[in-house]
């Protein structure tokens, strides 16, 4: 009885961490999570994402650098962000709701996987220059500061974009590819 | 044949043309395949037996350097490649420029997981933002104090500027002339005074400034010191005209103290 007094209060402890936004930006690092909750941080998090589970939501790990690890070491996990995702898809009437026009996630889709199939870093005009085939003009530039304000993609001081990181947490990025090239065209 | 210079010029420009290819293609994300290392390092190795110049050889160094990015940037791609996230641009450009709108849109939405985040005031932040706001001044009564007092331009005299002692009374060249007179009247026939006769005065402060100004007479050439280390006796030596300051002679600083305890010294001294 203890012993799950204990685990509860420790799930509300992680939830209030992980759902509120703490710094700049969303997510809480895995030693801020072990000095929060204890050494068995990671025991708690599968409880919580358990819950979750239930609610269409998850706990997302995602670890520094591009791969995802399978046996990541305490250091990895020191290093990873932690966040709340959702657990399925979004239908095209949520995301309006949640101020996305189609346009908006179609330019999104395709600069993401036009970046990735240049291997992570693909020069701005180039991305821009595609969009604009099913984009007005004026569309694409605003569309793609949105996109880098928000984390999904970076520029660097050579134009160059990259894949940040909202993409990162939020966007199975195989999936995505596995989908786009496995349409009947 | 061409001569040696004319080589040297052509090497030149042929290492800038290799490090502004490897440049571009490291900056603009090019195919680092479009770069031909074995005809790159041909060209360099042909023209390094022709370098002297220090510039010469960091020009080639560059030229490497710049060809083993591109090197790293081609084994990159290979490693992309062999991955499960490797998919051909061409291929994927065909896709997409293929499927309408919508369908690109609803397949993003099938992968796409956003994060869910909270943004919410609790009881206790409220609390604290009431009590802050309860204890903020009025914004007038703050910009109040830190506004500066106006007051009316006016003149002001040269006596004012004396008090306030943003003019000094006299110009310190004219103080140090007058230094030098007293200096060449005390020493009368003997020609020097001894040091602490001369800065001694009735108050510590005074000692202070005579001492200061006295280093000056020495600095500027009007004075010298001679020091005696046996006896422990410094004496200063007044010169009949201005001498030359940055002569033949090596400068040397001589650090002499003048704290309280030495003044009481000289002072008990003088009344004894």
């Amino acid at each position: 009885m203890r012993r799950k007094a204990y685990y509860v209060r420790k799930i509300k402890r992680a939830t209030h961490l992980l759902f509120y936004t703490h710094h700049r930006k969303p997510g809480v690092k895995g030693w801020e999570l072990r000095r929060r909750l204890g050494s068995d941080y990671l025991k708690v998090i599968g409880i919580l994402d358990g819950y979750l589970e239930k609610l269409d939501l998850q706990v997302k790990t995602v670890f520094e650098g591009e791969k995802p690890v399978e046996k990541p070491t305490v250091q990895q996990l020191d290093k990873a962000r932690f966040y709340i995702t959702l657990r399925g898809g979004l239908t095209p009437k949520e995301t309006k709701m949640m101020g996305w026009r189609i346009d908006d996630i179609a330019g999104l889709a395709t600069a993401i996987s036009c970046i990735i199939s240049k291997k992570g870093k693909a020069p701005r005009e180039e991305v821009e220059d595609f969009l604009r085939k099913k984009l007005p003009g004026w569309r694409v530039d605003i569309n793609m500061n949105r996109y880098i304000r928000s984390g999904y993609l970076a520029e660097d001081e050579n134009k160059q974009l990259y894949l940040d990181w909202r993409t990162r947490a939020e966007i199975d990025q195989k999936a995505l590819v596995d989908l786009l090239l496995g349409t009947e065209s | 044949m061409p001569s040696k210079r004319q080589k040297k010029k052509l090497g030149k420009e042929r290492l800038q043309r290799i490090i502004d290819l490897c440049k571009s293609v490291e900056e603009r994300g090019l195919d680092p395949f479009i770069v031909d290392v074995d005809d790159i390092l041909t060209v360099v190795r042909e023209f390094f037996p022709e370098w002297e110049l220090p510039e010469e050889l960091c020009l080639d160094a560059e030229a490497v350097h710049k060809l083993a990015s591109v090197i790293k940037l081609q084994s990159d791609w290979v490693k992309h490649q062999s991955t499960s996230l490797y998919t051909d641009p061409f291929l994927l450009e065909e896709k997409i420029r293929r499927l309408g709108k919508e369908e690109v849109a609803n397949l993003f939405l099938e992968v796409w997981h956003p994060i869910v985040e909270l943004e919410q005031i609790s009881p206790h932040s409220l609390a604290e933002a009431i009590k802050y706001w309860q204890s903020l001044l009025p914004i007038s009564d703050r910009w109040l104090k830190v506004s500066s007092i106006e007051t009316e331009a006016g003149a002001t005299t040269r006596e004012e500027l004396i008090k306030q002692r943003i003019l000094a009374e006299k110009a310190f060249s004219e103080e140090l002339e007058m230094f030098w007179e007293e200096l060449k009247r005390k020493v009368s026939g003997a020609g020097k005074i001894r040091y602490w006769d001369f800065i001694g005065a009735d108050t510590y402060s005074e000692t202070i400034k005579r001492a200061y100004i006295t280093s000056f007479l020495v600095t500027y050439g009007y004075a010298t010191l001679e020091l005696h280390r046996l006896e422990e006796e410094i004496f200063i030596r007044p010169f009949e005209k201005l001498a030359p300051v940055f002569g033949k002679k090596q400068l040397i600083s001589i650090p002499v103290s003048i704290s309280v305890e030495e003044w009481m010294k000289w002072k008990r001294g003088e009344q004894d």
